[in-house]
């Protein structure tokens, strides 16, 4: 493959991509290209030592915010012949519904990631009321001239301050996890979009 | 080794790379190489991260009657070397204590 060649398939492949991420990825791989030829390799060479444009086109678009992402995948390659409209417009009770249950899906993922994670915190909370509940209404009891009662209520307060330490640090490695884990998922998903792309 | 700790650590070899001078692709590749390879295709996201971290700068310089990209450290970038090798000097004592014992579990 020559130079041109290469080039012109590398632009194929990140056909959708703005015309700024484009021209930026065409000029570095051409300079890289260019540097190495410079270096004593012949034209062909250099163009089989920086990749195939399939690989590199993975690796650019697996880079890219999934926003953007989306965006170039469903910007079309070619205009679209009318029957091809007529299709898309015929399809749409079906695609429509189709895309409406995906997203439906996705933002329910996310709700339930952030619910895990917002009870969690609220439970801390709750026990950390209950604590500074219990070791504040030693005062009232007392002035209210139940003194024993006052005592045991400010045991339990000690107690569940102790516990609200406990389950603060558990919660904090908890949401770490959890966020670990949906950023692992969300890439995974972004994953198969590329791969499917790089086959092509 | 775990992707994303290699990630983060060619992120700082590459400004390693241009930390004693603005340097180019190629010869980023070249400088790396005796200590770890990476490809054309590794270097380039890498490059747009850092740029976009504002830990470099590009500009375009004309080389043999073309346009070549230098990339250029920014005082972000140099602290980001630094926070890296302070970082280090954790991670070692943690090799450290995890080696100690030495005879029992030296071959798994």
């Amino acid at each position: 493959m020559n130079k041109n060649e290469f080039l012109a398939e590398l632009k194929e492949r990140l056909a959708g991509l703005s015309e700024t991420d484009m021209n930026q990825s065409l000029d570095y791989y051409t300079e890289m290209i260019d540097d190495r030829m410079e270096d004593g390799l012949s034209e062909e060479e250099a163009v089989a030592a920086v990749g195939t444009p399939g690989e590199i086109a993975g690796e650019i678009l697996g880079e890219m915010p999934l926003t953007k992402l989306v965006k170039a995948r469903v910007k079309p390659k070619h205009r679209m012949a009318a029957w091809e409209v007529v299709l898309l417009v015929l399809g749409s009770p079906i695609w429509f519904s189709l895309l409406i249950v995906l997203f439906a899906v996705v933002f329910s993922l996310y709700i339930s990631f952030w619910a895990v994670i917002i009870s969690l915190w609220a439970t801390v909370l709750a026990l950390g009321a209950a604590a500074l509940a219990g070791v504040f209404g030693l005062f009232t009891t007392i002035a209210a001239g139940h003194g024993w009662a006052g005592i045991a209520l400010f045991g339990v307060g000690v107690f569940l301050a102790g516990l609200t330490i406990f389950a603060y640090y558990g919660c904090l490695y908890a949401t770490k996890g959890i966020w670990f884990l949906g950023k692992k998922l969300f890439r995974s998903v972004k994953g198969c979009f590329i791969r499917k792309e790089a086959v092509r | 080794m775990d992707i994303q700790l290699k990630r983060g650590l060619l992120d700082v070899c590459v400004l390693a790379a241009i930390k004693d001078g603005d340097s180019y692709g190629y010869q980023i590749i070249k400088d790396m190489k005796p200590y770890v390879e990476i490809s054309e295709s590794t270097l380039y996201p890498i490059l747009r991260r850092l740029e976009g971290a504002e830990l470099l700068t590009v500009r375009n310089a004309e080389h043999n009657g073309r346009l070549r990209k230098y990339y250029h450290i920014t005082p972000l970038g140099l602290t980001r070397i630094e926070e890296f090798k302070e970082e280090w000097k954790e991670l070692l004592s943690i090799y450290e204590f995890v080696t100690k014992e030495g005879v029992s579990d030296e071959q798994e």
